[in-house]
């Protein structure tokens, strides 16, 4: 029923929102929508937490502690977007940068994507799987060339033929691995890309297979987390859309993108039992991780430095799991979470600071806590969060892969502490001018919505010093699960 | 070996000689007709060679005695190689000297010999020539190779006449492999007898022209010999062609039988009137490339003998 | 030597020509001939589809020909036609590399993906398997096409080609997908082509052309 509501508000929302998404009244009514959705994944998760694992539909869908815990947070961020998306639209809308057509596209695509990415999140079929991310990707590519200027247009085609031609490869990926599960399993029925079944039999699958489809897997799904070499599309389309869509993109989409990998990696790891899958990943992270840090220095956009923040976040994020065993992923799911919050937070003040300064470009913004306290403080703290300041989360799952790597990958620390460091200097010295200094930018007619932001913010700060213990044990539980116990 | 055997490969040669002048005829009528011409006599190759042979030999000063050479040596080449093929019979008693391999290599030496020939004047046109034709061998070759790796693969053999015994007494299938190398050969046989999209044969214009730009120095019976050698060649292909992919109706089998050996010889000629007028037809239909593209059209020859090979190691057929 | 049945010979050799096809696609230089190819090739995937069907008696796999034939032989090439004819987009798409060079580039790829299928070949267990290879061939190659074209159409050309090679390896490594997925690739392609179009306008709105050099301001130096 929870899981009912869950899927049907954010698709009906699409619909309504297609013929009403120009109304004055639409950007509350895709609050709304938002709020029913987050308010059935609240309800879902307590059913997980009390019930254990359920499945749906005939076993096509599939909740377990770990994809339960990221619906809700895809659902909260996704609330806390539309709200932040309200006054923003409102003002492109007066500003005369979007019309009642492209008003219209974005709430409906917006509902879509997010429908897109719970079902992608929530599906056990690894067939299905695939056709939500590739939803996923169409439904927001529009979105990136909604202002369309000649550069959102290069954004969006490069946005769709690289995660196109990615998406394909998992596609091929996925053959695979239902070839290899087919001789086990049978073609009767789905069972062979059920995930639970598929997860049955691991031990079964034959490896030439599996080990190969996993690389096809790993690319394709990799292009869409903005794995180093792949990443070209991700500072593009994330600079290049309006801010709200950066923000799910970056906070929601990578995220999605990585469930996949490590359900693909779970399958693998469990028939190959070598650690081809877990070099690879580390590979890919570690290669992401330098690779952002050092064109972080390059970025004179406040978007593109943010998204290339990801890249590095996301190579972090495939290292940890690639590391394996229950306290990685842990740091892992937590460096998700934390991930996940403090970005779209930063997109949320940097989006009203663009609005009050009329440009993204860092050396025109300056004096944002003369300008607005608020989005001043917002942009600063936020920065702190997602540099790994203590006392925020993103510290403390940092530090739990830090820490874990030395013991397991020694050779690895030096160089992520490196590449930190390297990012640490590079945002931190573009942000603070931001921030402090003179300002000739003029005030806005709507007030900012500055709710979510620190929203978002306390909430990393508590999970930075203090973590519940229901969802330590939800994320402890998800960790095993990954791990393969 | 039996005499009779020998009396088949010697009547080959005289055939190979007698009728490769006549199946050049034979498609220049096919191209007139096509191309609304009265048509010249089918004997006139024969009535141009005869007159060659009796006019006297003009040398340039600078020749050397390679020059005179040359063609003798071009002409044997392509005699050794129409003993080589088995155009009627596969019991030759020859064609254990050299097998498919060893016959590129005989062609390859032929294009040698005409090239520095060529180069031996010293004008201008003769490199040139020599420059092309190397240029488009180089690119031929390794796509007729390819072509008969392909039908070696499939009847394992390199000795021609193994191989067309093999393919003709096979079940009959679908071969993907034999129609895209077919395809290959036919653009190699395009390209190596000088035909319409590579090389124009009928005109003597310096920016297209690659053959006749060698033989411009050429007079009397060294001319005479060198355009035979070119009809012998463009028979020695079509031969090789039926080899690998119309061995019908080829004498075989262990024993000498002379009554499928005179049954295989008006075979041959139907398949090379039919080929003749095929090959009229391409040229009638095609445009002359650019010189430019001739790599490009060769290329595609090689691509397609690989293809074919790689198809045939993949899928077995 | 091939004593295997007629119908499997057939599907070979449509394996072949689908492979063909994908090297006439990389070295064409015009984009209508482009998608007469592609249409070509959506023919003789719905063709080899519908003798698979024939052959093992899978019901879908005759909903999955009839798919087949109707989109990518038929409705795909005709909106491409359409958009060609609407932005008046005929002119020749000359590769960015040579075409020679870009046929050696393709041979080495398809060695590649003979050796890269070989396990996936010995390990299913259908009687197409041989034929895995080819279709990760024509993958690669129109990845290659897509690589090597500047030109917004070619490179959609080449991204529904590779659509193609992936439906014929599901098709011979299993016999295809279960029913509902294969319909749910379809419609992401329907979509996938919808999007296409309105970007084509929006592009050629802001460019007046599909010239693709034009999307490259989006560097690192900005």
């Amino acid at each position: 029923m929870e899981f009912l509501a869950l899927l049907v508000a954010p698709i009906l929302g699409a619909v309504i929102l297609a013929f009403f998404g120009a109304r004055r009244f639409a950007p509350e009514a895709n609050v709304a929508i938002s709020v029913v959705t987050f308010a059935a994944a609240c309800a879902l998760t307590v059913r997980v937490i009390s019930e254990g694992s359920i499945t749906a539909a005939n076993e096509q869908f599939f909740i377990d502690p770990f994809n339960v815990f990221l619906v809700t947070l895809t659902a909260f961020v996704s609330l806390n977007t539309s709200l932040f998306s309200r006054p923003y639209m409102r003002i492109e809308r007066e500003h005369g940068r979007v019309n009642s057509a492209q008003s219209r596209l974005y709430h409906s695509m917006y509902q879509l994507f997010i429908a897109a990415m719970l079902i992608a999140l929530t599906t056990n079929n690894m067939g299905l799987m695939w056709v939500a991310m590739e939803a996923a990707t169409l439904s927001t590519v529009l979105l990136v060339t909604l202002y369309r200027t000649p550069s959102s247009l290069e954004a969006g085609w490069k946005y769709f033929i690289l995660c196109g031609v990615g998406i394909a490869q998992a596609l091929f990926g996925t053959i695979l691995l239902y070839v290899a599960a087919e001789s086990v399993l049978g073609a009767e029925g789905m069972s062979a890309l059920l995930w639970t079944h598929l997860n049955g039999v691991k031990g079964q699958l034959e490896p030439a297979v599996l080990s190969l489809a996993f690389v096809f897997l790993l690319v394709g799904y990799g292009t869409k987390v903005g794995l180093a070499p792949l990443h070209n599309w991700l500072p593009d389309a994330h600079a290049e859309g309006p801010t709200p869509i950066s923000a799910v993109l970056s906070g929601l989409l990578l995220n999605v993108a990585i469930y996949a990998v490590v359900r693909c990696k779970v399958l693998v790891e469990g028939s190959l039992k070598s650690d081809l899958p877990s070099q690879m990943l580390m590979g890919f992270g570690l290669l992401s991780v330098v690779l952002a840090a050092f064109f972080l220095w390059r970025q004179r956009d406040i978007k593109r430095l943010l998204a290339y923040s990801s890249i590095e976040h996301m190579g972090i994020i495939a290292f940890a799991f690639g590391m394996g065993g229950a306290v990685a992923n842990f740091a892992a799911l937590l460096h998700m979470t934390v991930h996940s919050l403090t970005k779209s937070a930063i997109f949320f003040a940097v989006g009203h600071a663009a609005q009050k300064s009329g440009t993204q470009i860092m050396d025109d913004i300056r004096g944002l806590l003369t300008l607005s306290p608020t989005v001043g403080w917002g942009l600063m703290l936020g920065t702190l969060a997602i540099l790994g300041m203590p006392p925020f989360g993103v510290f403390a799952s940092e530090f739990l892969i830090l820490t874990t790597a030395m013991q397991q990958q020694p050779w690895a620390t030096p160089i992520l502490l490196m590449a930190l460091g390297v990012a640490f200097a590079a945002i931190f010295g573009r942000v603070q001018p931001m921030v402090f200094g003179e300002t000739t930018a003029k005030r806005l007619p709507h007030p900012p919505a500055l709710l979510p932001v620190f929203a978002h913010l306390a909430l990393v700060l508590m999970l930075g010093l203090y973590i519940p213990s229901y969802l330590a044990d939800w994320y402890r539980l998800a960790a095993r699960l990954i791990a393969g116990q | 070996m039996t005499p009779l055997d020998w009396l088949t490969q010697l009547l080959e040669m005289l055939a190979a000689l007698a009728a490769a002048p006549l199946f050049v005829g034979w498609i220049n009528q096919c191209r007139a007709w096509l191309q609304n011409r009265s048509a010249p006599s089918i004997l006139q190759p024969y009535r141009a060679i005869r007159k060659l042979f009796y006019k006297d030999a003009v040398l340039a000063t600078h020749a050397s005695s390679f020059f005179r050479v040359a063609p003798y040596v071009v002409f044997g080449a392509m005699v050794g190689a129409a003993a080589v093929i088995p155009s009627v019979s596969t019991r030759l008693p020859f064609s254990n000297a050299a097998d498919a391999i060893a016959l590129v290599g005989l062609f390859a030496t032929a294009r040698v010999f005409i090239s520095l020939a060529a180069m031996d004047v010293g004008t201008a046109f003769g490199s040139l020539g020599a420059r092309r034709e190397m240029l488009v061998g180089f690119l031929a070759e390794p796509a007729l190779l390819m072509v008969i790796f392909v039908a070696s693969l499939i009847s394992a053999s390199t000795a021609l006449p193994a191989i067309s015994e093999g393919l003709a007494t096979r079940t009959l299938a679908l071969y993907p492999s034999l129609a895209f190398t077919g395809v290959a050969f036919v653009l190699v046989l395009l390209a190596e007898n000088a035909r319409i999209p590579v090389d124009n044969p009928a005109t003597h214009l310096e920016l297209t022209m690659i053959h006749e730009a060698m033989l411009l120095e050429y007079s009397a019976r060294h001319l005479a010999l060198m355009e035979w050698a070119a009809a012998l060649k463009l028979f020695n292909y079509a031969c090789i062609g039926f080899a690998l992919f119309l061995p019908w109706g080829l004498a075989t089998g262990d024993s000498p039988n002379p009554g499928t050996l005179l049954a295989s010889i008006p075979v041959l000629a139907g398949k090379l009137a039919i080929a003749g007028a095929a090959l009229a037809v391409i040229e009638t239909v095609s445009a002359k490339l650019r010189v430019f593209r001739a790599p490009e059209f060769l290329a595609t020859a090689f691509l397609l003998a690989v293809l074919g090979l790689l198809v045939h190691l993949l899928l077995g057929a | 030597m091939s004593n295997s049945s007629i119908d499997l010979q057939l599907l070979n050799a449509f394996a072949s020509l689908l492979l063909l096809l994908s090297f006439a696609m990389l070295s064409q230089r015009r984009i209508v001939t482009m998608v007469k190819l592609l249409a070509m090739q959506g023919m003789l995937l719905g063709l080899a589809t519908l003798l698979l069907a024939v052959r093992t008696g899978q019901n879908h796999l005759y909903i999955s020909a009839a798919l087949t034939l109707s989109l990518k032989a038929l409705f795909m090439p005709w909106v491409l036609h359409r958009l060609i004819k609407r932005l008046g987009v005929y002119w020749d798409s000359e590769p960015l590399l040579n075409i020679t060079v870009t046929m050696l580039a393709g041979l080495l790829i398809v060695i590649f993906s003979f050796g890269l299928a070989q396990p996936i070949a010995e390990f299913a267990n259908t009687a197409t398997r041989s034929a895995i290879g080819i279709a990760v061939a024509v993958v690669l190659l129109a990845f290659l096409t897509m690589i090597t074209r500047g030109k917004a159409m070619s490179q959609v050309v080449g991204f529904l080609s590779m659509e193609n090679g992936l439906f014929f390896g599901a098709m011979s490594a299993s016999y295809g997908m279960p029913m509902i997925i294969e319909l749910g690739v379809a419609l992401d392609v329907l979509v996938a082509m919808l999007v296409l179009g309105v970007f084509f306008f929006q592009i050629r709105e802001q460019f007046d052309s599909l010239d693709l050099h034009h999307l490259e301001k989006l560097r690192e130096e900005k």
